[in-house]
């Protein structure tokens, strides 16, 4: 949405170093791509929407006539990590979610972290992220968030900073899978000449994860996926996961609560289920404790839950740990809960609740994004260096009279990676979103979903906005 | 298997035959529309048709009592107001295997998506009702595809049975109603008395039903209009045989059978009975259309009863 000042130097890119040579990882495929002409790659390109089409690898479009589903743009340059990059970066995420998970558990029992000061209760209970229903409830493991989606994005000299933690329902595991086998299908001598980490065994890990939350004592656990149904936007994936895990695709209305279990209906009558791994909202999951005009849900679910007699993952509550007024204290939480220096950073965050963070703020609006806490979807926001006098103006009322309702970030060059766009290979912003699980331990399927902002300059890689996907490579030493 | 599940891919068989019957029974009125001296039938002939297919008053409270053979084709084939038009059939059957494409195999789920895409994409364009014979070869030859898909990509579950069934229900339904159509064009010739029978049109009829050669080879009979029901009635080794797809639904019924459905398998066997031990020869042409009618309401009957006994339909009443 914003540009980069013509000024600032130019970003990090992850396959040429500033004076144009390739960086080791790319080595080999820099070499592949400069000899292979741009017809060839055209064409390559043409055969993958078409096979995107006719496999239904699309997201709905509300208000758009059935059938209409559109294709998130797909590109074939891959981004590529060596294995030192994501041991160092797999080594952070892994200590991020074990502390957020902590964290979720801490503010559900003890509340060592509000006692201890770091975090201000009524940041906590004013929150509305902040389930009370989840108050003094033990969940299997002490696991909340059992799959995590973690935005990375690079900057500055490449260093690595998470953006944003997804711990609700984070989607986008499907298409980090589907163009690796998009990518294997339209190159594969490209596997041959490099060392490609394997990422086809999420399905199998996802799976074994969420059995390993099953209630306690459940031999051989049923475990389903919650859809809201064909109509939403990612139903694609939701349908996807059921079938590669193996395991049934239900709507709300196919279960139903009896005797304090939870049942689906099937063609044999009633079957138990253990673990709902659920891709609803928690507003949507019960009317009976929620929203009560939600017809997605399962009216009973949560009784059936806080008894023991159900897992739902992620569980109930997650939201109050990736809150964007919550996300400047992640670090403390590693320090607090874990006892260790995060190994990855967050992106520098100005808390105006924090008298001296708003004074800097107020001082420095044309450099600084400026996010409203609870908002999403890019309103409520500032971008300083864009904005017109007025449009600060009129942020800096809003600032002043509730401070507490925002953050202040640096604007970040986000790194860029070459992209076959219309003109040819050409740089374009991206970001990264490694699929975090946890359960027993915490496992990670190398790489992740890369997002790129297909327009020149763009720092927006949502798909809603045009943004697209990349392959992302994981190399192997 | 979850009843919904079950539901989507039982109406995934019924809506894919529907739409390769409907394709076959547009094939037979198309061409014998274009025979010599046909013209003054044309419009009882599509009347009679529509009114079977149950659409005539739908057609009729659009288009009137103008039966043009191009603007009903159209109606059949295109129009997408009509719900049972191919075009809304084959989107009908896309839309069932996209809310089950976890359950189906992915091969399955290409299949009738790419065939909706296709048809959505040139249905307009390249094919019109001009050119109409082209576009049922070409849904035909989609049909084939998909069964031969079917066949072997889908696991021998609960699923495929209620595919199973649905397709067998529908193909039932269907080519009864192609028989009784062709019936009851006869019972009406241009000169509004009984005529003798001209077997070019019944001999359409088995071209259309890929089961000339089949009639050739199988059967010394002449081709009238009681030899080619009986044949289509009552051959067991004949593909889209009553008989067979009786016997199917049977069959697959038996394999999903559930504390409830005993009723319901009950009725599927005195359908497959009638059809394994009947005979037309007592009834004449004059009867056949009753029998046909009576296997027509048998079929609906199982469709309810499996709705609810598998399907989680509610009962009404």
């Amino acid at each position: 949405m914003h540009r980069r000042h013509q000024a600032d130097p130019p970003p990090y890119d992850e396959m040429y170093t500033a004076d144009g040579r390739v960086r080791p990882p790319y080595s080999v495929y820099a070499g592949w791509l400069t000899r292979e002409p741009e017809d060839a790659l055209r064409q390559k390109r043409a055969e993958a929407d078409s096979l995107f089409h006719r496999v239904g690898i699309t997201f709905a479009v509300y208000g758009e006539e059935d059938g209409n589903e559109r294709l998130i743009p797909f590109d074939i340059v891959p981004r590529i990590l060596s294995a030192d990059e994501w041991r160092r970066l797999a080594a952070g995420l892994r200590q991020r979610v074990k502390a957020l998970n902590a964290f979720i558990a801490d503010i559900y029992h003890g509340h060592e972290i509000l006692r201890a000061g770091i975090i201000s209760p009524e940041q906590i209970i004013c929150n509305p992220q902040y389930r009370p229903e989840m108050q003094g409830l033990d969940v299997p493991g002490g696991i909340y968030a059992h799959i995590a989606g973690i935005d990375v994005v690079r900057a500055g000299q490449g260093e690595f900073y998470v953006l944003e933690d997804n711990l609700r329902v984070p989607s986008g595991v499907s298409y980090m899978l589907e163009d690796r086998k998009m990518m294997m299908r339209l190159f594969p001598e490209l596997f041959a000449l490099n060392r490609v980490a394997p990422v086809e065994h999420y399905p199998d890990r996802l799976l074994e994860n969420l059995r390993s939350a099953a209630p306690a004592g459940v031999a051989d656990p049923v475990v389903v996926v919650l859809t809201p149904g064909a109509h939403n936007s990612a139903y694609f994936e939701h349908a996807f996961l059921a079938q590669q895990m193996g395991v049934e695709l239900v709507e709300g209305a196919d279960l139903f609560v009896r005797d304090g279990f939870v049942f689906m209906r099937t063609t044999r009558g009633p079957q138990r289920v253990d673990v709902v791994y659920r891709r609803i909202d928690d507003d949507f999951l019960d009317p009976l404790v929620f929203r009560s005009d939600s017809a997605l849900g399962v009216p009973g679910l949560m009784s059936a839950y806080r008894a023991g007699r159900v897992t739902v993952a992620n569980a109930i509550g997650t939201g109050i740990a990736d809150d964007k007024s919550i996300y400047p204290y992640v670090p403390d939480m590693v320090r607090f809960y874990l006892g260790e220096e995060p190994l990855l950073a967050n992106v520098p965050t100005r808390v105006l609740r924090r008298p001296d963070d708003l004074a800097y703020t107020l001082a420095h609006l044309d450099e600084l994004v400026v996010k409203e806490v609870h908002g999403a979807g890019g309103y409520g926001m500032l971008v300083g260096p864009t904005a017109s006098a007025a449009e600060r103006e009129d942020f800096r009322l809003r600032i002043l009279a509730a401070p507490e309702k925002y953050i202040a970030q640096p604007t970040l060059a986000l790194s860029t990676c070459p992209t076959f766009v219309e003109q040819g290979i050409a740089p374009r912003h991206i970001d990264l979103r490694p699929f975090v699980l946890s359960g027993k331990d915490v496992s990670i399927v190398p790489g992740g979903l890369t997002r790129v902002a297909l327009r020149a300059g763009s720092l927006v890689v949502n798909s809603s906005q045009g943004g697209g996907t990349k392959d992302t490579w994981v190399l192997e030493d | 298997m979850l009843s919904r599940t079950a539901d989507h891919v039982y109406w995934l068989g019924r809506y894919a035959e529907r739409a390769e019957n409907l394709a076959r029974t547009l094939d037979v009125q198309y061409r014998l529309s274009l025979l010599p001296g046909q013209s003054p039938a044309e419009g009882i002939g599509w009347a009679r048709a529509l009114s079977i297919l149950r659409l005539n008053s739908q057609y009729t409270a659009r288009f009137g009592e103008d039966y043009e053979t191009h603007r009903v084709i159209d109606f059949l084939a295109f129009d997408r107001e009509n719900a049972s038009s191919i075009l809304n059939c084959l989107r009908a059957a896309r839309e069932n295997a996209r809310a089950v494409r976890g359950t189906i195999s992915s091969e399955m789920w290409e299949t009738f998506n790419s065939t909706w895409l296709e048809a959505r994409a040139t249905a307009p364009s390249r094919f019109t009702a001009r050119n109409v014979a082209e576009f049922i070869e070409w849904v035909k030859y989609r049909a084939h595809l998909a069964r031969g898909v079917v066949l072997g990509s889908m696991l021998r579950d609960e699923g495929y049975h209620f595919m199973q069934m649905g397709t067998f229900l529908e193909r039932a339904d269907g080519v009864a109603r192609l028989l009784r159509i062709r019936l009851a064009c006869e019972a009406t010739a241009p000169t509004g008395e009984p005529v003798t029978h001209d077997y070019l049109p019944w001999t359409v009829l088995l071209r259309a039903l890929s089961a000339y050669e089949i009639f050739r080879r199988v059967s010394r009979d002449q081709v009238t209009p009681l030899h080619v029901v009986e044949f289509c009635a009552f051959r067991p080794d004949v593909p889209r045989s009553l008989l067979r797809s009786a016997a199917l639904v049977f069959d697959n019924l038996g394999s999903v059978a559930n504390t409830q459905s005993a009723e319901t398998q009950r009725r599927a066997g005195v359908l497959h009975s009638m059809l394994r031990f009947g005979t037309l020869g007592a009834l004449g042409a004059g009867g056949a259309d009753a029998f046909l009618e009576d296997v027509m309401a048998r079929a609906w009957d199982l469709n309810d009863r499996i709705g609810r006994d598998f399907l989680g339909h509610v009962v009404p009443g």
